[in-house]
């Protein structure tokens, strides 16, 4: 599951599920619905991405940062993600579309992940939390 | 959720606008805050927390500033200044510059007034929301090559004139003549080069915008005449920045000086503190890439106000664009100032925090020489914006620096729950403000009751001598993101 936290000017995302990779794929569905209704975002194209980074945290923000790259340049939204963890190395797949102001409900840009509340951690359930404050 | 925080105990009140952070444990200079009681009373203890870790920080000359608009940033607080000493080994901070780098606002003259709109206000306002490029994914109209956006990196708002996009004067009206020198492309990634290859001439979103706004209280006749305000004059305010290339700057650099702190053993309370000596390989390729970001922005604010002009012509070809100012608030500068006695050069992180030189300063223009920098603060759409002006004290007070805007006082998610975008506009319509906006979600986060109060942030500026009140201007055209 995803979930957006408080944080007073920007925005908290947070992904959390039972897999380490999980989380981070929650957490970029997260992401997305800052910037839009990712429902409405059709997964049709597939981009891919991969990012190496010295610890999990790191990694986990440049994960959201290559998505918030791949968004600008592609002028794009997307929807599905499929990640792959190995080591300090992420590849994954994200799906999606063409931005379309209108039929997605845009709202506005996501300029970077910062490493404010930044953690990758397992929670007291034992499951893995991946989460990040965004600035807009 | 977080007014009221403040634990007392931290802070002393040296008098009704001035509070002191002492001086303990790493703290290399002390902090201070300027604030009225209502303002520090809203604000968060992690202010307070992040002031003392800037002090701690190497190379720290004066003191760690908070502007009255200061909240819980990044590392460096939102409002937060503080100045390096490359002699003492002092540091730069990408950080301590944020994502959107040199993002700023630019005020227009129009030569025109109130009356000389009123009947053309909905069209101006359709022209302009179909000519500015705003919101998510939007492109602009100038694409460049990575090759030429290097031109665009070294020559700021100098290369637009050249290219076409405004006149020669318009530069003597833009900090640094509207190029910052010692920009180096070359440690600027492909990476944010690519992002901007379609974002010149682009607003983003969020609380960036372009506003027409009427002057409907002069403050200081003698320096509004030196600026060229009148009552009821119509101006026009654009507040945007550095776009894709300077967030992926901050994105870039906030990385690498984070690795680099880890591997030199450097303990950072907060990873965002993440930071270079000045006089090291990463800290002079930031220096030079974090330059070419604000170059960026320059030449951003000169093609937007090019594109003002184009609309303008169309429907009001007696109006006269020319610039008022054009001042960042996400910088670090290098700067001239009286450090323990003596004059140096320094480097100043400003983090949502305006320059406001006050009169002497060789930077200003001729005509503002003698009277101090026109210090540009944003509004809400539908709150009062307000033109100050630097001091002669404000030197001393803060490195010549005042606050940058009315700061958020409730989240974005917080703000849609109680706002619907079509009930926020018809709302500001009803006002007389016409606000056009392509995302409707983006009205309902930017709705004016999820900032605080402009007014209570420009006094305390105004009566702490930061920057003193020069005139107030209303929205009655605001484009949106």
């Amino acid at each position: 599951m995803w979930e957006h936290f408080h944080h007073l000017a920007d925005i908290g995302i947070r992904g959390i599920d039972n897999s380490l990779k999980g989380a981070f794929e929650y957490a970029a569905v997260a992401l997305m619905a800052v910037i839009c209704d990712p429902q409405s975002v059709r997964p049709d194209i597939p981009v891919e991405i991969q990012c190496d980074a010295p610890d999990m945290e790191i990694l986990l923000a440049d994960w959201i940062n290559a998505l918030i790259y791949e968004m600008d340049v592609r002028k794009m939204l997307f929807s599905k993600f499929r990640v792959q963890i190995d080591g300090s190395t992420l590849r994954a797949v994200a799906y999606g579309e063409k931005t379309d102001t209108d039929r997605h409900s845009t709202a506005v840009e996501v300029k970077a992940a910062t490493y404010m509340e930044l953690k990758v951690a397992r929670n007291e359930k034992g499951l893995w939390i991946a989460q990040c404050v965004v600035d807009v | 959720m977080c007014g009221g925080c403040m634990n007392r105990k931290l802070i002393k009140q040296r008098s009704e606008y001035k509070w002191l952070v002492e001086k303990t444990g790493k703290m290399n200079v002390e902090g201070i805050i300027y604030a009225s009681e209502p303002l520090i009373a809203e604000m968060d203890d992690k202010v307070v927390e992040q002031i003392r870790n800037v002090a701690a920080l190497p190379g720290i000359v004066a003191a760690s500033y908070a502007m009255p608009d200061a909240h819980w940033g990044y590392g460096f607080c939102i409002g937060g200044v503080g100045a390096f000493d490359s002699d003492k080994g002092g540091i730069i901070s990408a950080g301590g510059v944020g994502f959107d780098i040199a993002c700023g606002v630019r005020t227009l003259h129009t030569g025109l007034k109130i009356s000389d709109i009123d009947s053309c206000k909905t069209d101006i306002a359709d022209r302009l929301f179909r000519r500015i490029p705003a919101g998510v994914g939007s492109t602009g109209k100038v694409k460049l090559s990575s090759q030429r956006l290097d031109e665009v990196l070294e020559g700021g708002a100098v290369w637009a004139v050249e290219n076409g996009f405004g006149i020669q004067d318009d530069l003597r009206f833009i900090e640094s003549g509207g190029r910052i020198p010692g920009a180096e492309p070359s440690k600027v990634s492909k990476e944010a080069k690519k992002r901007q290859e379609e974002e010149m001439g682009t607003l983003g979103s969020g609380n960036h915008y372009l506003e027409i706004q009427k002057v409907v209280e002069i403050y200081d006749a003698k320096t509004a005449a030196a600026f060229g305000i009148e009552l009821d004059d119509i101006k026009i305010s654009i507040h945007c920045g550095s776009r894709g290339l300077g967030h992926q700057i901050g994105t870039d650099y906030l990385k690498q000086m984070t690795i680099a702190a880890k591997n030199a053993g450097l303990e950072l309370p907060e990873r965002e503190l993440a930071c270079a000596p000045l006089d090291s390989p990463v800290g002079r390729s930031y220096l030079g890439a974090m330059r070419s970001g604000i170059n960026c922005a320059l030449a951003n604010r000169q093609i937007l106000t090019h594109l003002v002009r184009e609309v303008f012509a169309e429907i009001l070809p007696q109006a006269h664009i020319r610039l008022l100012y054009d001042v960042s608030h996400n910088t670090c500068q290098q700067e001239e100032h009286t450090v323990e006695g003596k004059r140096k050069s320094v480097f100043v992180h400003r983090k949502g925090a305006t320059r406001a030189y006050g009169p002497g300063r060789p930077d200003l223009p001729e005509e503002y020489k003698a009277i101090g920098q026109p210090v540009l603060i944003g509004g809400t759409m539908g709150t009062s914006s307000y033109i100050l002006v630097g001091t002669e004290q404000s030197e001393g007070l803060s490195l010549s620096s005042s606050c940058h805007g009315a700061g958020r006082q409730m989240s974005r998610t917080a703000a849609t729950k109680q706002w619907n975008g079509k009930e926020v506009a018809g709302k500001l319509q009803h006002q007389g403000i016409l606000i056009r906006s392509a995302s409707m979600r983006g009205l309902a986060e930017e709705a004016p009751g999820a900032y605080k109060d402009v007014s209570e942030v420009v006094e305390v500026s105004h009566c702490t001598g930061l920057a003193t009140k020069v005139a107030k201007l209303l929205p009655i055209v605001c484009v949106k993101g």
